[in-house]
């Protein structure tokens, strides 16, 4: 059974993106526009990574992550950040918060491929 | 430790490493051979940009990375290290001090220039196709120190990653799996950390591994499987053994530890170019097998202490002293004979202290001597002069505060002996010199005073246009005849200058006076003197400490007087004969030389009648005694210096205060200003007779 990523960005030329290449890997993705959707469809849907922006409306990436972390089920699940920075501390306080990993933009796609693939390890 | 901590650290070690650098490089010009000199460069390039990149000194992190490129290719033998190559790395170190003292400065056009000098000097003295690869690189794709094995090696690799990485969505055993698809792996588990079980969180990570990896893919590879996680947890990588080389190396097997918790080191991106030229290249004897490195091999068994912290625990030494001589003072009018001993044990107790705290205070001269390496390197280039310097007791200690303040006044008295007083080397060689001029600093103890003199070779103070230029400006009274030392000191009054031309350098007729001031702030004192011809050496006499003197306690009327000891010579007492001398006569014979003496009471208008055996304490400063009449010589006395306020900032016969044991303030009397006093007593004498 193909593993399902969660990929969470407001930027829909970003999302397609995102979908298209992890699609393309065999992975089944859905998607969602900024923090507090991301987490609706991570309690609807359990998934097994989630990939998100960090600056996003309503709820931001740090938000996402914290409120994932505190839900039993999202626990250990890998989360990955896709941001522009590439300040040390956005990244250390994004890592504070629970993120797994991250990936800078601008990136390749086989970049982001290989990133879901080291920590899904599939 | 906060992050501004971090950061100050950051700077401290990177102006060391800076200065080494700076050293290091001075060094390798004369030496380009030294293969250590090449790597401390290298190390210390290595290390700046590594913590540079870690503490956010990112536009640090990525011009030192191409300074760090090219040192690669000097360890290499790829690269000679050239007198333009360390010339445009001295540039590069300075824009580097730049870059890290100021990190918000934008301008990197300066930078971008001394790249681009660089590369052309490394472009010029190696094969093309090893730099373009290197230079090519992005910063960002750190290298690391050590060159990787072209045919692959065995790593010993231990890691332990943090407590809550399950819980951040890490899996160890994804990390092991990419560990393994590496090359050959034997992964062991140490379970030492893993706590009982009633208190044991599953979902917390305590198990460590061990792996030894025999792969051909870099080092960078390897660190690359924890990327994510580096920052977090402990990782040390060692190269067990190396891959068989070319029997040249008999080298037991090389022992490298990087601890790089952060430091993100990666591959060096021009390894493909010197290992492809194994293969037959000519240039291929000269490519070194890595040398083992024994990394903090003569590791400093000291620690980091703020400075203020020092300052406060000398004043609290201090405050101890004072309150100690309080306490000797009264068991020495007691009867009680273990309130004596108690006392006894106190004094010597608060006097090692005292040495011992002044002794932390102390460091060698020679961080000094070393800073004006550049500087006299510099001038030389600018002014076309050819200049060797020699450093004499460069372990000589001082302390901090002092040789700290001492530097602006040497690099002052520097760029006028090299300006002034060397001469260019057609000039010398028509004098009959060497062509390359000479430029001595030395440092020694001399009592409880510091000698450090700056001595050139070179053509010598010209006396008659001192003179003529001193009585032109109105500094001096035409005619008058001095001593050379004397007329010398003329140099130091404000405006003075002979200079016919103002170079960039020194002629502007500021900073001797400068000089002056501060050296005598110091409680120094400076002196020139000059063989016509020959050279000039200018010698600055300082304490050794600003805090604590030993001093001589004297009574004056009713106010009591410290004298610093270092300046003392002997008591002796007036006779009546000499007591009875008209003024202006005031001469004692001291062992057949005339010595001439000062009535402290008529000086300072003491009121109170006068002790019957006037008492006189013979004090001397540079080349001059001079005998000061006094009440009372009271004895030693430990003098804790406090200094006058601004308002006394005019007074010039004391240099500061003192609390004594009854609490009652004593005044230290400045010799130097007595002595000129004295001298010019003498002078004024000599010209009547």
């Amino acid at each position: 059974m193909p593993k399902t990523i969660l990929s969470v960005d407001d930027s829909a030329s970003i999302r397609q993106m995102v979908k298209q290449t992890l699609a393309g890997a065999g992975y089944t993705v859905l998607q969602a526009n900024d923090g507090a959707e991301g987490l609706a469809a991570a309690r609807a849907t359990a998934v097994d990574l989630i990939v998100t922006d960090l600056n996003m409306p309503v709820m931001n990436g740090l938000g996402l992550i914290r409120e994932l972390r505190k839900l039993a089920a999202y626990k250990g699940v890998p989360i990955i950040f896709l941001t522009t920075e590439s300040d040390a501390t956005i990244k250390q306080e994004a890592k504070a918060a629970g993120a797994t990993g991250w990936i800078t933009k601008p990136f390749q796609q086989d970049q982001l491929v290989a990133v879901v693939r080291k920590v899904l390890g599939a | 430790m906060s992050g501004t901590d971090a950061t100050d650290t950051f700077r401290q070690e990177a102006q060391e490493l800076l200065e080494q650098l700076e050293h290091t490089l001075l060094d390798l010009e004369h030496e380009p051979g030294n293969s250590a000199l090449i790597d401390t460069a290298f190390r210390a390039l290595h290390t700046i940009k590594g913590s540079g990149s870690m503490f956010g000194f990112d536009a640090v992190a990525g011009f030192t990375h191409h300074v760090e490129t090219a040192f690669d290719l000097v360890r290499k033998g790829i690269v000679a290290p050239s007198r333009a190559l360390i010339a445009v790395a001295l540039a590069a170190k300075d824009r580097m001090r730049l870059l890290i003292e100021h990190p918000e400065t934008t301008d990197t056009l300066p930078g971008d220039a001394i790249l681009r000098d660089l590369r052309a000097i490394v472009d010029a003295g190696a094969m093309p196709a090893a730099t373009d690869e290197s230079f090519a690189a992005a910063p960002a794709a750190a290298a690391s120190a050590i060159p990787e094995p072209a045919a692959g090696a065995t790593w010993r690799i231990a890691f332990q990653l943090a407590l809550d990485a399950m819980a951040m969505g890490t899996n160890p055993l994804l990390l092991l799996d990419e560990l393994r698809a590496l090359g050959t792996a034997t992964v062991v588990a140490r379970t030492d950390a893993v706590p009982p079980l009633n208190m044991l969180a599953p979902s917390e990570c305590h198990l460590a591994w061990d792996v030894v990896l025999t792969t051909t893919h870099p080092r960078a590879a390897i660190e690359d499987v924890f990327m994510f996680v580096i920052d977090d947890m402990t990782l040390a990588i060692e190269l067990a053994a190396p891959a068989p080389e070319p029997p040249a190396c008999h080298e037991p097997s090389g022992k490298e530890t990087e601890v790089a918790p952060g430091a993100a080191p990666a591959v060096p991106p021009h390894t493909a170019a010197p290992a492809a030229r194994h293969n037959g290249e000519p240039v291929a004897a000269e490519h070194k097998p890595a040398q083992p490195e024994q990394r903090n091999a003569k590791a400093v068994d000291s620690i980091r202490v703020p400075a203020e912290r020092l300052d406060e625990l000398m004043e609290r030494v201090g405050e101890l002293v004072i309150v100690q001589s309080r306490l000797t003072q009264i068991a020495a009018a007691s009867h009680d004979a273990e309130v004596k001993s108690i006392a006894e044990e106190i004094e010597r107790l608060a006097l090692a202290l005292r040495d011992t705290t002044m002794n932390v205070r102390t460091v060698p001269i020679v961080q000094l001597f070393g800073r004006f390496r550049r500087l006299i390197h510099d001038l030389a280039n600018e002014l076309g002069k050819q200049i060797e310097l020699i450093t004499v007791g460069e372990d000589t200690e001082l302390d901090k505060t002092v040789i700290e303040r001492l530097n602006d006044p040497l690099i002052h008295l520097i760029r006028n002996s090299i300006d002034h007083g060397l001469e260019t080397p057609r000039d010398r060689e028509a004098a009959g010199k060497p062509a390359r001029g000479r430029i001595t600093l030395s440092a020694r103890h001399a009592g409880a005073e510091v000698l450090v003199t700056i001595t050139d070779d070179g053509r010598g103070l010209d006396r008659n246009r001192i003179q003529a230029r001193a009585e032109e400006q109105g500094l001096l009274a035409p005619g008058v005849k001095l001593s050379d030392g004397e007329l010398f000191q003329v140099l130091f009054q404000p405006g003075f200058s002979t200079a016919r031309e103002v170079t960039s350098l020194s002629g502007r007729g500021v900073g001797m006076d400068v000089v002056k001031r501060t050296i005598e702030g110091l409680r120094g004192k400076i002196d020139i003197s000059s063989v016509p011809g020959t050279g000039t050496t200018m010698a600055l006499r300082l304490p050794l400490t600003l805090a604590i003197i030993d001093g001589l306690l004297v009574r004056i009327g009713t106010g009591r007087y410290v004298l610093p000891l270092s300046a003392v010579q002997e008591c002796v007492e007036l006779s009546p004969d000499e007591d009875a001398r008209p003024h202006g006569r005031n001469f004692l014979n001291i062992r057949g030389d005339l010595v001439p003496f000062l009535r402290l009471r008529e000086l300072f208008d003491t009121a109170t009648p006068p002790d019957r055996y006037q008492k006189v304490v013979i004090v001397v400063s540079g080349e001059f005694r001079v005998g000061l009449v006094v009440d009372q010589v009271i004895g030693n006395h430990q003098t804790v210096i406090k200094s006058l306020s601004k308002l006394h900032a005019g007074v010039r016969s004391f240099s500061g205060a003192t609390i004594l044991g009854d609490g009652a303030v004593a005044l230290i009397l400045e010799i130097g200003h007595l002595v000129a006093l004295g001298a010019a007593q003498e002078s004024r004498l000599k010209a009547t007779v």
